[in-house]
């Protein structure tokens, strides 16, 4: 991931209901328009109004996958964005507020005050002008033309009438002109990137994911941060021809995605570790009856309610525990936007071919973040496999919906064709679903059964991608993580590299199946390995040691509910490097 | 519905296991009123899905030649609503018992009859938990003496038939098991009937209710047509729905024409059921939507 010539962060800080959104889209079109990328990260509160909103967008000519360790521009909405904030801006940085009602404090690091009297560049009371009046500051400052601005705000209002227009058009230029003449512009505009991106979040990714792999039946009861995997597919439903409904409860939600799934639809429901705790017991119930079935899980800082709007890697053992016995799942955790879309397609071949659940756990950080995308690396036409799937009718008898075949996998036949009648049970059954559990049970049938559905995965991990080991393999430091802080991690590697500490990374997707071997292959060579995660008790690093015995020789954890910025790892590792701890928290810098 | 004539009797329907019910279970009556009506009514095994909970009455898809699904305790109507949302030209059957369906299954009965999914939910009432050996249930009478209520039941019970028509179910009926022709009648109603029909039925536990018995019902069931009940008006439906003495109703209480999900779902309007629907997206459908991320 090496850094573009250009990088560049500014923060949108504010409460809720000051429209922090809408300078935040109207900047990411111009930035991804030009061809440039860009990953936002919004900090925010479970609350409609008031609190603290802070909307971090970083922008460079290379690819980036995390919000990055600095803040070049910070744009206050209100007193309290420059109370908390104005100390993390140094020499060099540009803090844009409106001095009508917002003055900087004691804390000056030495950022330029470009304070707007707002009231008098636009004479109006509006409470939202002061946002686009900053946008045309903004503008001038990172070196933006006004006409690309123009084009934007037109864009973005013209439904609302060529007025609004106007009426916007006007009070940015009036902020862009009132810079022009007061505040020093940044050394360096954004270059062009070449051709346009497009932006999508994490949860709009494995929406679409979904959509593409063939989704047909989506349910969900809304839960942060997994809503918007509902909000997308509500949108799309009609058009794509993809039933979505919102159940009573979590509970509901499951067990109709498992029955849709019986009755043949790819089946998919999204949410959150509690709305994913009363899941569980249906995904045991797929487990049983062998319906492929997909449910994601977008983690959150828990337990129980916890904090709602921030992140955290904390439901691992929670998705291997989910259902009561002792039965197969697949469990993955995507690495980044573009990951979760991809992923979802391969995850429904899989869970149609072995007939089970699947888990995707993702989270805040992934599903909420916004990240610029190359469009032409998304296919939306990805390979659809069905596996052993019977959708013809038959005139002969004898079909057993759970034949104990040599893989294990029993065709399963689509309900509603003559010839397949058949019955598919959460009691134990024998290969022609009878019932073993109630009137007779039977020790040799349940052995063959459990037998049964066990082999089904015994060649799964030749199915799947093996982790890769990302730096030089020789290096003095192993850094190993899983999920969504790949592109932070891995940016960190770089750092470490670069200041000297010779460093690699390897980043773990698949959970369940998990390729022990191979991860051994690399750590039982690795001189000193870190494990990188966003919890309190290491659960993955407990996890490795569960599956593969081997214990890291350090740790980072961070668990206060914001994600990691690539300096968090890179001083962990300096600290652990210099022998001063073999387990490193770092220290949350900005106060969201 | 079955597109061709054929003529299958009950025995066609009679699935690959025997029931595991105790002699004299009402739940025999059920079964055979079901393998009756769906028999009469010219379906083939293959046009039905059978999807049940969990509890002695929650066996019966393994007793009927259908297709089946025996879930999770409680969860038989979301699942069934699952299916019939994947594919609404199957005829889907609704079987439990009143613990399942009224207790821990309550949530989903609320909002199955709110949303009028295009189910028929038989549920096999016999104010007590069998299968775990003879507890109270949502439906067990004030005074009941049972395992878990050795000094009495002090609980009020649910109406499920004023529950239902307070909810919004479409087609509400209640029968007794001890009256197969009547229950089989009532069943094909509730199959004709586009919208959640859900017919309570009293299915006596010989075992562990001894209240509530055949003889008990026996004196006390009355048809609600032998008395000119009107099925559209509600209020009085649910007046004679609360009569649990000397009298207790049974039959068709009420019934509207409200539209049901299926019916009111525009993603069904066209296309046929989901699960027989082509898979990935239409090629305009998917250059749309990378548009409006640019």
């Amino acid at each position: 991931m090496g850094l573009g010539t250009y990088d560049f962060a500014l923060a949108i800080g504010g409460e809720a209901g000051q429209g922090i959104a809408t300078p935040g889209d109207i900047l990411a079109r111009i930035i991804v328009r030009r061809g440039l990328h860009l990953v936002t990260y919004n900090a925010y509160q479970s609350i409609v109004r008031g609190g603290h909103i802070f909307l971090t967008m970083r922008i460079s000519d290379a690819e980036v996958q995390n919000h990055g360790d600095k803040l070049d521009l910070l744009m206050c909405l209100n007193q309290d964005t420059m109370d908390r904030h104005q100390r993390l801006m140094g020499p060099g940085t540009r803090i844009v507020y409106n001095s009508d009602t917002i003055s900087p404090g004691t804390e000056d690091k030495g950022a330029d005050l470009c304070g707007l009297p707002v009231a008098e560049l636009t004479q109006s009371r509006n409470r939202l002008v002061q946002n686009t009046v900053a946008m045309g500051a903004v503008a001038f400052l990172m070196g933006i033309d006004f006409s690309v601005l123009e084009e934007s705000l037109t864009l973005r209002f013209q439904r609302r009438g060529q007025e609004m227009v106007d009426e916007n058009v006007k009070v940015a230029r009036a902020g862009y002109d009132y810079a022009v003449e007061h505040f020093r512009p940044f050394e360096q505009s954004p270059p062009d990137g070449g051709k346009p991106l497009a932006v999508w979040s994490g949860n709009e990714a494995l929406a679409m994911g979904g959509a593409a792999a063939g989704v047909k039946f989506y349910a969900a009861y809304p839960m942060s941060p997994a809503t918007g995997v509902l909000h997308w597919m509500a949108n799309n439903a009609r058009n794509l021809g993809i039933m979505v409904r919102q159940v009573e409860d979590e509970i509901g939600v499951a067990n109709m995605v498992v029955g849709a799934a019986q009755a043949g639809t790819r089946s998919l429901c999204a949410t959150s570790g509690g709305g994913f705790a009363l899941m569980t017991e249906a995904i045991g119930a797929a487990a049983m009856m062998e319906i492929p079935v997909v449910f994601i899980n977008v983690m959150r800082a828990g337990p129980s309610t916890g904090v709602p709007t921030k992140t955290e890697q904390g439901d691992l053992w929670q998705v291997l525990g989910a259902s009561q016995g002792d039965f197969e799942r697949i469990i993955v955790a995507p690495t980044d936007c573009l990951d979760a879309f991809n992923l979802m397609a391969e995850v429904f071949n899989l869970t149609d071919k072995y007939q089970c659940p699947a888990i995707v756990i993702s989270d805040l950080y992934i599903s909420e973040g916004r990240y610029s995308v190359d469009p032409d690396k998304i296919n939306m036409h990805p390979e659809i496999d069905r596996g052993a799937l019977i959708t013809e009718p038959s005139d002969t008898d004898g079909y057993l919906r759970y034949k104990d075949t040599d893989s294990g996998i029993s065709p399963r036949a689509l309900p509603g064709l003559e010839g397949y009648v058949h019955l598919v049970a959460t009691d134990e059954h024998d290969e022609d679903s009878t019932l073993i559990s109630d009137e007779f049970t039977n020790p040799h049938k349940r052995r063959q059964m459990v037998e049964k559905r066990a082999r089904k995965f015994d060649n799964i991990l030749a199915d799947i991608a093996p982790p890769a080991l990302n730096g030089p393999a020789d290096a003095d430091v192993t850094l190993i993580g899983w999920g969504s802080t790949d592109g932070i991690i891995a940016e960190a590697v770089d750092a470490l590299n670069a200041a000297g500490v010779s460093t690699n990374h390897l980043q773990i997707k698949w959970i369940v199946p998990f390729h022990g071997d191979q991860i051994m292959e690399f750590l039982s060579k690795a001189k000193r390995t870190i494990i990188v995660e966003n919890n309190y008790s290491g659960q993955f690093a407990r996890y490795l040691r569960s599956e593969t015995g081997f214990a890291a020789d350090g740790h980072i954890r961070k668990y206060d509910g914001e994600p990691f910025m690539p300096h968090h790892i890179v001083d962990g590792v300096q600290a652990q490097v210099g022998g001063e701890t073999d387990k490193y928290v770092p220290y949350q810098e900005i106060t969201v | 519905m079955a597109t061709t004539a054929i003529n299958l009797t009950p025995r066609d329907f009679k699935g690959k296991s025997d029931p595991d019910w105790c002699a004299g279970c009402g739940d025999f009556g059920v079964l055979n009123a079901i393998q009756r009506a769906v028999s009469e009514m010219g379906f083939r095994p293959h046009d039905i899905m059978t999807v049940s909970g969990i509890g002695c009455s929650s066996n019966l898809p393994g007793y009927i030649n259908t297709y089946g699904m025996h879930t999770l305790h409680g969860r038989s109507l979301a699942m069934a609503t699952g299916v019939k949302m994947a594919n609404h030209e199957m005829n889907v059957l609704v079987t439990g018992g009143d613990g399942d369906g009224y207790g821990i299954g309550g949530n989903h009965f609320t909002h199955t009859a709110r949303r009028n999914t295009d189910l028929t939910y038989i549920v096999m009432n016999n104010q007590i938990y069998g299968l775990t050996t003879g507890q109270v249930s949502p439906t067990s009478s004030i005074g009941m003496t049972t395992k878990s209520t050795p000094f009495g039941n002090v609980e009020q019970p649910i109406n499920p038939i004023t529950s239902a028509i307070m909810n919004g179910a479409t087609f509400v009926a209640r029968a007794y098991s001890g009256d197969v022709r009547h229950m089989s009648d009532i069943f094909q109603q509730g199959i004709r009937h586009k919208g959640f029909s859900i017919i309570d039925v009293f299915s006596p536990c010989v075992t562990f209710n001894l209240t509530n018995t055949h003889d008990f019902f026996k004196e006390r069931v009355k048809k609600l047509e032998d008395d000119g009940h009107d099925t559209a008006d509600w209020k009085t439906a649910c007046e004679k729905a609360m009569l649990f003495g000397d009298t207790i109703y049974t039959g068709v209480f009420f019934e509207s024409d409200r539209p049901s999900l299926e019916d009111v779902e525009p993603v069904l309007k066209t296309g046929g059921p989901l699960a027989y629907r082509t898979l990935g997206l239409d090629k305009d459908d998917a250059q749309k939507i990378i548009d409006r991320m640019m």
